[in-house]
């Protein structure tokens, strides 16, 4: 609609724009979830299990309740009433099966199960007061060990986290007979252990209590609507006594989807003592809920003796608790990547007795597109063809395991612009790089691939009575940047200044919002925001069109303008009717339309929806150590359009982070006879530090999607993660000649 | 447990009098006592340094010290480097460069970048990136935290 001869509004989509909560970051000014400072808090500080399974035959409080200032102890017998179906525990993001009930009743199922909370007017007595609670109790056998039961693996029952985690499609052409074909095969297996999301802040709640005996939480998650939801199911709440909030998280990566066990403590504490009450999780304790699942993979591929794949075969089996089938997308994404026609997947499941697993940043895809990735850099080794030409001569542009084009597919560009940067044609043969020193070089490449998905989303749109944007959603976000990228795109679509346009959100009491995760929140939640201005536009015009003395003569909506905080004639640019004389024409009142935006599945059904990524790695391992540096890497990435190039270069940062984390660093270590995690620290548990990360590189490449929504937005959260983990691990098969099946990879193993 | 002791800490410029227990760390005395939240509190063990703060013109981490040790000492959290409208150039910086993302580890990494600075045994980039190891960024800005105090630290931003 951009009129030469009109004033524009510089259009604030694919500006890059600081932070709109930046100050407040920086200055400590930010408040979290353990933050808030209502009257007369009290604290509570939560007990776990000593065992893995049993029964809990005794609570003996007395040393306990000898501390100065403990209020009360809270457990399975001394708890206000919980609901009795499985359906109230359910949220948002829980797999099939019976979720976790906290303080339900005796039954541990798994280690450090949470079973008594210790209350006091101080955080340090209601934590010394929590190591002397006793308990006993009647142990039972118990068995945490994927490998050893293998033979258990057992197909995911489907639930409706299904449509966001796809099952495999079934098997097609014909793997055994073309792989037995191949002129070139890869067996081989990739494993790895579980890993936690360990955002910087620990889980908390602080549940205020009303005089009205309603809840205003404090909550750290994902998503408010969640929380809301969640707690009015477990305790038979009505949902509008339950308010959430939860302006900053202090970190998710997915940790926060699922509603955490602090958070009912904190609201069984409140609801019992009819007090304020602040439960924050140690980081001991962080580590005794969801994590990225133990998966091993066991692979075969095939190609022929010109280049292209022929046959892939891809399984994987991944540990579950025994009441949850938490599953992934696994093992969809060779068929994805590449016109393979012979194909066998299988995703199983073990349950175990172990706490449930839980998204992780990039889950499924990062586990699988890790192995599927190392496994093409072998073939390619034994090809003799580079690894990028390999790729290429593979390169597809429909989605071959669905038989549907992909809505747009840039990765070609992806591939060309980040080898062009990093320098691909310096690339030499497995061990052929001149060592630096006592160090091996390495250049390693890998494809990323991630679904974007559409969901249905609300948002409230209101010209206020000043002439400005206020714009509502419960949407929360935990570092993303989706309050600054919301705010851009209602500014564009109501032709106002940046400046004026203000975002409510991270309250439940606004419209409902999906969680924050899956990459899809600026593409579901931003379509939303941007239906709901559209709609406030048509009213907004519907006024401007019967105004004293009719200026707009006969325009229609497409005749005129949104811009400066004004609609201009676009045939006559002289003619501009403020917002604020709609607003005084509407007797001084505000304009306000709320609007659900739900894709349009017809549309959207014929393609495969997917963002790229491609990342080139240099790295450096030392000859007698075995030490592996990330010396320098470059991501390209084809998302569609970017909406702020500052806060989008910042995701795909982190997702390179991460991908060094994956490759190199993470691990959550389990004592198989114990049943529990070792090394639950962050001096133990190692994520990638300062030092440990070269030159880091980001390029997006252009690519316009018309299908995906109306932004043309795929969303950036994992893909650069997917790419970045793979590509290290071919750059050290490149300096070394080895080949990394285990990640993270190991001193040993080199 | 002990009695609460009265304590005196000048904090960010301000004499505070207080009576803490001996078991209160720095970093709850300073969350819990004076509601000061910026510091902030990542794992209460000393191993990621959200909990830094200046005290007495050296870097600390707040949750391995208790507050009744810092009686009569001067400390400077985040609130205290700057606030809205009248920045720290390391503040400054770290919006310039988006140096932060969720923002929980982004008070402790500017507490320390400042401190780090005024050390001045941090000269080249590989330097500043070891002596700031301490300070983990799960959201992984680290390559744009290093960016910002490097830009402060040659002047970009006096
Ligand atoms: S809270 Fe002090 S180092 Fe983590
Ligand atoms: S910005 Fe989130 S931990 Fe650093």
């Amino acid at each position: 609609m951009s009129q030469p001869t009109l004033p524009h509004t510089q259009a604030e989509i694919g500006r890059p724009r600081r932070r709109i909560v930046g100050v407040q970051k920086v200055t400590g000014q930010a408040t979290y979830a353990a933050e808030y400072t209502p009257d007369d808090l009290l604290y509570g500080y939560v007990v776990n299990a000593t065992i893995t399974r049993g029964t809990i035959t005794g609570i003996d409080e007395r040393a306990a309740r000898e501390i100065e200032g403990v209020v009360e102890i809270i457990h399975h017998l001394r708890r206000p009433k919980l609901g009795y179906f499985d359906m109230q525990y359910s949220d948002i993001d829980a797999p099939p099966g019976s979720p976790f009930r906290p303080f339900y009743d005796a039954e541990i199922q798994f280690a450090e199960q949470p079973i008594a909370l210790v209350v006091a007017e101080t955080f340090e007595a209601a934590r010394y007061a929590a190591s002397l609670v006793e308990v006993t109790y009647d142990k039972a056998p118990f068995d945490v060990d994927l490998h050893k039961n293998l033979d258990t693996a057992r197909k995911p029952k489907k639930g409706i986290d299904s449509i966001l985690k796809p099952m495999p499609p079934d098997d097609y052409g014909d793997f055994d007979g073309a792989y037995a074909a191949a002129s070139a095969t890869y067996e081989g297996e990739v494993y790895h252990r579980s890993q936690h999301h360990n955002p910087l802040e620990m889980h908390a709640t602080i549940t205020v209590y009303e005089a009205d005996g309603k809840l205003t939480i404090y909550d750290k998650t994902q998503g408010t609507t969640n929380s809301q939801i969640y707690i009015s199911g477990v305790f038979g709440m009505k949902m509008s006594d339950v308010r959430v909030i939860a302006p900053f998280v202090g970190g998710g990566f997915g940790s926060g989807l699922r509603p955490q066990y602090q958070l009912v403590m904190s609201v069984m504490a409140a609801l019992h003592l009819q007090r304020n009450v602040c439960v924050q999780l140690d980081r001991e304790q962080m580590y005794t809920f969801g994590h990225r699942p133990e998966t091993l993979q066991r692979l075969r591929f095939g190609a022929s003796a010109d280049g292209k794949l022929t046959a892939v075969s891809h399984e994987a089996f991944a540990e579950t608790s025994r009441f949850e089938d938490y599953h992934e997308a696994v093992v969809n994404h060779a068929g994805m990547l590449y016109p393979v026609e012979n194909v066998h997947l299988e995703y199983k499941l073990v349950p175990l007795d172990r706490y449930s697993p839980l998204d992780m940043r990039a889950p499924g895809g990062l586990t699988g597109v890790l192995a599927v990735e190392t496994v093409m850099d072998q073939l390619a080794d034994q090809l003799g063809m580079d690894p990028l030409a390999f790729r290429l001569k593979n390169y597809t542009t429909t989605d071959v395991s669905s038989g549907k084009p992909y809505s747009s597919k840039e990765l070609r560009a992806c591939y060309e612009q980040a080898a062009e940067r990093f320098g691909w044609d310096q690339r030499k043969p497995t061990g052929k790089h001149p060592q630096r020193g006592n160090r091996l070089v390495g250049h390693g490449m890998a494809s990323g691939i991630w679904d974007a998905i559409m969901l249905p989303a609300k948002a409230t749109a209101r010209l206020t009575t000043e002439g400005k944007l206020l714009i509502q959603c419960a949407l929360n976000d935990c570092g993303q940047g989706a309050y600054t990228v919301m705010s851009q795109i209602a500014a564009d679509e109501l032709g106002l200044p940046f400046e004026d346009v203000t975002f409510e959100y991270a309250d439940s009491k606004l419209d409902a919002s999906p969680v924050q995760g899956g990459s899809f929140t600026t593409g579901v939640v931003g379509s939303a925001v941007k239906a709901a201005c559209f709609a406030l536009k048509d009213k907004i015009f519907h006024l401007a069109q019967i105004l004293d003395g009719f200026p707009l003569g006969d325009a229609l909506l497409p005749d005129v303008t949104f811009t400066g905080g004004e609609i201009v004639l676009n045939a006559d640019p002289s003619v501009r009717i403020p917002f604020t004389d709609i607003i005084a024409f509407n007797k001084g009142k505000a304009l306000e339309v709320s609007k659900t935006n739900v894709p349009n599945p017809f549309k959207i059904k014929k393609y495969a929806r997917n963002s790229h990524a491609a990342s080139f790695v240099e790295v450096e391992v030392d000859a007698q150590l075995g030490v592996v540096y990330v010396t320098r890497a470059v991501t390209a990435v084809a998302a569609g359009r970017i909406m702020n190039p500052q806060t989008a270069r910042s995701q795909i940062l982190g997702g390179m982070v991460w991908g060094i984390g994956m490759a190199l660093r993470e691990e959550t270590l389990l004592d198989r006879q114990l049943g529990k995690f070792m090394n639950t620290n962050l001096a133990e548990y190692h994520i990638p530090v300062h030092a440990d990360i070269g030159e880091l590189d980001v390029i997006f490449v252009e690519e316009k999607d018309e299908i995906i929504n109306d932004l043309g937005v795929k969303g950036l959260g994992e893909v650069g993660t997917i790419s970045m983990a793979p590509a290290i691990a071919n750059a050290i098969f490149n300096a070394t000649g080895k080949v990394m099946t285990q990640f993270p990879v190991k001193l040993g193993d080199l | 447990m002990s009695s609460p002791q009265e304590i005196k800490l000048t904090v960010n410029g301000k004499a505070e009098r207080l009576s803490v227990r001996p078991w209160v760390s720095l970093l709850d005395t300073l969350r819990h006592h004076l509601h000061l939240n910026g510091t902030k509190k990542g794992c209460d063990h000393g191993q990621c340094g959200a909990c830094t703060v200046i005290c007495d013109g050296e870097r600390i981490l707040s949750c391995l010290t208790l507050g009744v040790m810092k009686d009569g000492s001067e400390i400077t959290t985040i609130e205290g480097l700057g606030q809205p409208g009248n920045l720290h150039p390391l503040q400054e910086a770290f919006l310039e460069h988006d140096a932060y993302q969720c923002g929980y580890c982004t008070p402790g990494q500017i507490c320390s970048g400042v401190a780090l600075m005024k050390e001045g045994h941090a000269n080249t980039r590989e330097e500043v990136k070891e002596l700031m190891s301490g300070n983990l960024c799960r959201c992984g800005a680290n390559t744009n935290i290093i960016d910002a105090i490097m830009a402060v630290k040659d002047g970009a931003h006096e």
